[in-house]
């Protein structure tokens, strides 16, 4: 038995040819050269996987497959033997998300304003869209790209799960080697997974135009696939659909961007009996229990936010504190995952430079994340997540021979890998790793004798060689060859060179001294360096601020709790019989009103002192966009009746904390205006910190936003493709979608569900509402009139601002009014809208609300209430439950709020002032029972909240100078969410400053 | 003595027909008196059971009895309040009608540097929106054009006039340019030249061109005489000497910052109008005595991280630093909104400022920043009378109802569109 040892090594791995197997059917150019890759690794410590590691094992790979491993294996006569004591072999790590070897995705260039494209470009028997892709298959489309793969065996990967991340439903991956070898022998599995997620990507196709549509489009493609199982003549081939059920089988992986997406994943895949694997985006620790009931595996990412470049104050005032918070508390994202027990892999995806995986890896554990797990996370677990755990992920007997060998223990500051195998060859990582040449030595040097000691790491030894007195020396080494250089103990200015060749305990060979002669030289090792054991040791992890619910600047490390209360000697508007009472008691007990009277008293609840104030049921808001993401328009076709608010509820929007301090407690926040028939509604009530489910007003009947006029027919369009473009075609596209509406309800068993039908069967079934953006009477009369054909009532027309022109007419059909206080002439369809509009529909018996479909206008909307009564003599009492009893009226909640009365929800303002003046200001608003805004704690609040920011801001000055990369700071602006870009309140200083970037003036006289 | 009831007859009388037959009311010819008000001066004094005079346009507070005759119109305007006329400051009003319309939009004009630029060659007086204003008690406002780098000169009108000849109150007194934002795009967006230009760069060499600009027009107006005249210098003569007032339309810090060195190279009066984060440096603006236009207080705060009433509590702290400052209505349909303008004021007084100062930021303040406050602003004698009577508190919509407006002695109509389409639909509706 010959012992290969690592003085040959390099030459190894110049010449090995690469791909062991060779493959048959194709021919060779040269002579049979077949090669059995028969290798024995012995005396290694061999991390057979993350729970069992083996001291002085052997591991025997043939065939790029494993052999054997383990401590008393036999080494057999005709495998290579590589001697590695010292080092450590790991199993190569398992990336589940990789697009190596695929295209780069092209981006869209979807424009708003662009002609409109309403079906797929995709040449073939396909989907209907262009982002449904799932006859994709990326193992037809992988090629074999060194340069990458090189960059990803440095890190110690083997094999990944590779797919071009584009489009929302995406075909499957393969899992390949990182071998450089031909595609055929690379890939190790043709599919491992099929792949989702929300984002459109290259396709060109209008649809979906928003998070909502990407939503809808998935559950229906669920449902048409179902369908398309019994394969219907009317579908012909479709391929798209065809393989989408064949992919059911494997692991369904469904990469997201935020949070949130997590759950609105999770959500689809209960709905249709899958279980997702997430690909998160970094973000997940800040909802890590609701991460955690999703009962889904994920795949994290490790690219971490980049530093910022702090240095000007009045721009960082405009970075907000979450996105500093967030900077912070990235690293701990892996860690919340082990803690909180959740299956996880680590992906090196989303790297924007792969040599910052390890350092962030190490930052990871650094932050609480165990060796042990990580490791797990690098290898068994992602290959268990794609079903190819039975292939590589651990090094088992019959397992493709993906390996590397590290200088220690993988993850520690000091160690490196050396060689990285990948289906039985050997890749250079940092050879010169193998030869250490670190200990004290006996040299001979002709006659004389002295003691080497070398100390360090390769590349960094520092030697002296010790006689009588002690001499530095200069060491160079490539591999086995080694130089020494040091000043001649006779002239100090003259230099002893040396040449030997390193055996693995000696070093031997010539010199010539500073006189010239020739000399032989040997060096004997008596004493090998001491290894580190303690190299695994990672820095403490420092101290991070806290997760706060929900994650901005006014979130709170607990989100605030019910409490029983009792409001004392307050003005109170009841909004019921007995009118406004004054030096009244409010008491709340467990969310509800329970009394309203005077002299009440009740031990359990806190006093809360009302004398000169004002209590008021919490202010309903009938028309809003706050709390709402991705697009709150899926503009893209006419009827989108499938799109739904309450797929898209964004529980972290500053807006709604910023409602609360007006009073609001709940909102309507509706689908926009672009589409006659737009999407679901969702009812919230704000309860502050909760998640979007939580936020949801619970057993409420559903509605609709529909929208008529300006918006619809894209007025601002000169060459508007979409059918309609008129107020003519508006009438059609309503008669036309309840006509089919009531075809589909029809046809037997067996037909396609389609989402977009069922919702407007349940209109004509009064199971779901109307609310209807409209303006002008002709209009507002055409809707009514359909409506009346079909059989259902129209439940609010909101806007409305010509509705006082015809009052009697929704009088008569049992039309709800939604309208603004004094909002017009912004455009030609509210030319005649006037400030007393509310007041005469009121008058003619409409039961009429004050919306804003304004963040910042809601904030006020008591206020906008009053301008009725200033305009047109109103009542106050009226006029307040225009913002009160009267939308939920309009919203079928009034049996639980809108007024206070016992048995209803303790939805309450304590307000400083009359409620309908100008002066008052919420100091409580009460959701619940639980007081969600509190003007004394706000104050403190803001102080809290900069001083958070600042001790955020100086932990980044000390970041950059630590020498970390930084970036220029940009300000964090949400979009204000509005009905529709011609609606044009333009309160934001964003939009101000917008129009003020040079790159956007265009002045240039032509 | 004899009740002014000619005009409120006459208002009930018009009261059905169009806004067409609307028409401006002719010059003062008797004099009035107004007995038994609240008077709130403007400068912060209030004067209860106050009588008011108006002889031939100009106001005087009268200290003893009036003198009532025949010959003297007599208002009892016992238990209301008088203020002066609303002046809303920074607006299109009049250069547009229907914002999404672009036939109606006058405001905006191609180029870079326009001084010569001037609002009221293009002010419709019979703009719709124009009488909604005058019923809620705004009397005046400064057209203003917008767009380029210098965008034009503006000018104060009044708000009951036949042409933008008689509404002319005070005539291009004020040159605006609107300064490039100093700040990198939010969240990294990319322009046209996309996210690797530095916009602060781009926007400082910008305003460089604006000081050359002035430099060269200092020097030409240093000569009378010139072979070619430019009319873009020559419509800069009034910053150098002080008669007109620069306005630099920006908000953030470092815009204010450079703004402010802007004036100071050239020795111009320096008005800011937007400062949306003026309240970060209240004090330098005060001691540079740069008087502040400010954004629409009924805004949200500009940096997600700021108070939740930030924009509502502005006012107080400018005024707590003793900055001169007003508010306006300069967003996209903002002209519509002008109305709303005393409300404002009264959130900003629920936000730190006394009921007084609040007034004085809608009347005295803007009359000062205008260069009007020798004519208006408060109710001082010798003043146009540009007073307005309201039945309760002109700052809250929950009492507000304008009774009766002045303007330059001229009893208003204070009738609208509004007004007229709520009187034919309660004749439908026999309301």
């Amino acid at each position: 038995m010959k012992i290969f040892s690592f003085r040959s090594l390099g030459v190894l791995l110049t010449f090995l040819v690469h791909g062991l197997q060779a493959q048959v059917t194709f021919p060779i150019n040269d002579v049979a050269n077949p090669r059995a890759g028969y290798y024995a690794f012995v005396h290694a410590t061999v991390v057979k996987d993350a729970k069992t590691t083996l001291q002085n094992a052997t591991l025997i790979i043939k065939q790029g497959r494993i052999e054997a491993v383990g401590t008393a294996v036999a080494i057999p006569k005709d495998a290579v033997v590589i001697e590695c004591k010292g080092k450590f072999i790991y199993p190569s790590f398992v990336d589940a998300f990789s697009d190596y070897g695929m295209e780069a995705v092209s981006a869209s260039n979807y424009s708003y304003r662009a002609p409109s494209q309403m079906l797929s470009n995709t040449k073939g028997p396909f989907s209907w869209n262009q982002a449904l892709k799932s006859e994709v298959e990326h193992a037809k489309h992988f090629v074999v790209n060194e340069s990458k793969a090189k960059d990803l065996r440095k890190l110690g990967f083997g094999s990944v799960s590779t797919l071009q991340a584009d489009g929302i439903s995406r075909g499957t991956s393969a899992l390949v080697s990182l071998a450089k070898d031909r595609e055929n022998m690379v890939i190790l599995k043709e599919k491992t997974a099929a792949h989702f997620s929300f984002e459109k990507g290259s396709s060109t196709q209008d649809y979906p135009g928003s998070l909502m549509g990407s939503v809808a489009l998935l559950r229906q493609n669920f449902l048409d696939a179902q369908w398309y199982k019994s394969k219907p003549a009317q579908e012909g081939l479709n391929l798209s659909l065809d393989r989408f059920n064949q992919n059911a089988g494997l692991p369904q992986i469904f990469a997201v961007t935020e949070k949130w997406n997590v759950l609105r994943a999770d959500k689809i895949g209960d709905e249709f009996g899958v279980q997702y694997i997430i690909k998160g985006s970094g973000d997940e620790y800040q909802r890590i229990d609701e991460m955690k009931a999703t009962k889904a595996a994920f795949i994290l990412p490790l690219a971490f936010p980049q530093t910022i470049d702090v240095e000007d104050p009045t721009d960082m005032r405009f970075v907000n504190v979450a996105e500093l918070k967030h900077w912070e508390l990235a690293p701990t994202n892996p860690a919340a995952f082990e803690k909180a027990n959740i299956s996880f892999a680590l992906t090196a995806n989303g790297l924007k430079d792969v040599t910052t995986f390890l350092p962030n890896l190490r930052k990871a554990i650094q932050y609480g994340l165990s060796e042990q797990r990580a490791l797990e996370a690098l290898t068994v677990t992602p290959a268990q997540l794609l079903g190819v755990a039975d292939l590589v992920g651990t090094l088992d007997q019959g397992k493709v021979a993906n390996f590397f060998i590290s200088t220690g223990p993988v993850f520690a500051e000091k160690s490196a890998i050396i060689e990285n195998w990948v289906q039985g060859s050997a890749y250079a990582v940092q050879t010169d790793l193998w030869t250490n040449l670190a200990g004290t030595y006996q040299v001979s040097l002709g006659a004389n004798t002295a003691k080497l000691v070398i100390q360090g790491e390769p590349g960094s030894y520092k030697a002296s060689l010790i006689a009588s007195d002690t001499t530095q020396v200069d060491l160079s080494q490539k591999d086995q060859l080694v130089n020494l250089g040091y000043a001649s103990k006779a002239d100090k200015s003259q230099r002893v060179r040396l040449t030997g060749s390193y055996d693995g305990t000696s070093i031997s060979g010539t010199g010539q001294l500073a006189s010239g002669n020739w000399i032989s030289w040997k060096a004997i090792r008596s004493e090998a360096a001491k290894s580190d054991s303690s190299l695994a040791k990672v820095t403490k992890p420092e101290a991070v601020g806290d997760v706060v619910f929900p994650f901005n600047g006014f979130g709170q490390k607990t989100i605030a709790k019910q409490e029983n209360l009792l409001i004392q000697h307050a003005t109170v508007w009841t909004n019921e019989k007995q009118g406004v009472l004054k030096d009244a008691d409010v008491l709340v007990k467990a969310g509800k009103i329970v009394q309203v009277g005077k002299g009440l008293k009740d031990a359990s609840a806190r006093i809360v002192d009302g004398t000169g104030k004002h209590v008021t049921a919490g202010i309903i808001d009938e028309h809003s966009h706050v709390g709402a993401t991705g697009g709150i328009n899926e503009c893209t076709q006419s009827v989108t009746a499938e799109a739904r608010i309450a797929d898209v509820i964004d529980p972290d929007d500053v807006d709604i904390y910023r409602q609360l301090s007006g009073g609001v407690t709940a909102s309507h926040i509706l689908h926009g205006s672009c589409n006659v028939i737009g999407g679901q509604t969702q009812l919230l009530k704000f309860r502050w910190g909760q998640n979007a489910e939580a936020l949801k007003f619970s057993n409420w009947d559903p509605f609709i936003k529909f929208a008529l006029g300006e918006n619809v027919k894209r007025s601002w369009n000169t060459s508007n493709p979409r059918f309609p473009d008129t107020r003519m075609g508006v009438e059609q596209v309503l008669t036309d979608a309840f006509t089919r509406a009531r075809d589909y309800e029809k046809q037997g068993p067996g037909k396609r569900i389609d989402l977009e039908l069922e919702t407007l069967l349940e209109i004509l079934n009064k199971k779901r509402f109307i609310t209807c953006h409209s303006y002008v009477q002709s209009e507002i009369n055409a809707i009514l009139k359909v409506a009346d054909k079909f059989g259902f009532t129209v439940n609010t027309l909101t806007h409305i601002l010509e509705g006082y022109k015809v009052a009697d007419k929704m009088k008569a059909h049992g039309a709800s009014a939604s309208t603004f206080g004094d909002w017009w002439n912004y455009k030609m369809e509210v030319l005649d809208a006037i400030p007393q509009n509310a007041a005469i529909m009121q008058a003619v018996g409409v039961n009429v609300a004050i919306n804003s479909d304004d963040a910042e206008m809601a904030r006020r909307l008591n206020q906008e209430a009053a301008k009725s009564v200033k305009y047109a003599g109103m009542s106050e009492e009226d006029a307040l439950k225009m913002v009160t009893l009267n939308p939920a009226k309009m919203l079928h909640v009034a049996d639980r709020v809108g007024s206070i009365a016992p048995g209803k929800d303790a939805d309450l303002v304590i307000w400083s002032d009359h409620p309908l003046s100008i002066y008052a200001k919420s100091e409580k608003t009460i959701v619940d029972g639980t007081v969600v805004f509190d003007r004394a704690e706000d104050a403190k609040l803001q102080v809290s909240l900069q001083a958070e920011k600042q001790r955020l801001i100086q932990k980044m000055i000390a970041s950059k100078k630590g020498g970390a990369p930084t970036r220029a700071s940009a300000p964090s602006v949400k979009k204000q969410n509005m009905c529709e870009e011609d609606h044009n309140h333009d309160k934001s200083l964003w939009e101000r400053i917008a129009s003020r970037y040079i790159d956007d003036v265009d002045h240039t006289i032509e | 003595m004899k009740k002014l009831l000619i005009p409120i007859f006459c208002f009930l009388g018009l009261s059905l027909m169009a806004q067409e037959t609307m028409h401006p009311s002719p010059a003062q010819t008797k004099k009035i008196v107004i007995t038994g008000a609240t008077l709130h001066i403007g400068n912060g004094q209030v004067i209860s059971n106050g009588t008011v005079s108006i002889d031939k346009g100009k106001l005087t507070i009268l200290t003893s009895a009036p003198t009532l005759s025949a010959d003297v119109d007599h208002i009892d305007a016992t238990g209301k309040h008088i203020y002066p006329g609303v002046i809303a400051p920074n607006t299109n009003l009049g250069l547009v009608e229907v914002s999404s319309t672009k036939s109606t939009v006058d405001y905006d004009e191609l180029g870079e540097i326009n001084p010569n630029i001037r609002s009221i060659v293009a002010y419709n007086t019979d703009s719709k929106v124009i009488n909604t204003l005058r019923t809620n008690g705004v009397l005046l406002a400064q057209i203003v054009p917008q767009g380029g780098l210098i965008s034009g000169s503006s000018t104060i009108v009044q708000l009951d006039a036949w042409n933008w000849e008689d509404a002319a109150y005070a005539l291009d007194n004020g040159v605006h340019m609107t300064f490039p934002a100093l700040i990198n795009r939010p969240n990294g967006g990319g322009g046209r030249r996309g996210a690797d230009s530095d916009p602060v760069k781009a926007g400082l060499e910008r305003i460089e061109s604006g000081r050359v600009f002035f430099r060269e027009a200092k020097a030409y107006l240093n000569e009378k005489t010139h072979a070619a005249i430019n009319l873009k210098f020559e419509a800069t003569k009034g910053l150098f000497d002080r008669t007109k007032s620069l306005y630099v339309h920006c908000d953030l810090v470092k815009e204010m910052l450079t703004a402010i060195d802007f004036a100071k190279e050239f020795n111009f009066k320096l008005v800011i109008a937007g400062g949306a984060d003026s309240w970060m440096i209240a004090d330098i603006l005060a001691a540079n005595q740069v008087a502040v236009i400010l954004h629409e207080p009924h805004a949200l705060p500009a940096a997600e991280d700021d108070a939740v009433d930030q924009p509502y509590k502005t006012g107080a702290q400018l005024q707590k630093a003793g900055v001169l400052f007003t508010i306006c209505q300069d967003s996209g349909d903002g002209y519509t909104q002008i109305r709303n303008l005393p409300f404002m004021a009264g959130t900003m007084s629920a936000y730190g400022l006394t009921r007084e100062e609040a007034l004085s930021a809608i009347t005295l303040n803007p009359a000062k920043i205008l260069g009007i406050a020798d004519r208006t602003g408060s109710l001082e004698n010798g003043k146009d009378a540009n007073i307005v009577i309201c039945q309760g508190d002109l700052l809250d919509m929950k009492s507000s109802v304008v009774t009766h407006a002045f303007i330059q002695g001229r009893a208003i109509d204070l009738n609208n569109k509004h007004t007229q389409l709520y009187n034919r639909y309660k004749y439908k509706y026999n309301l």
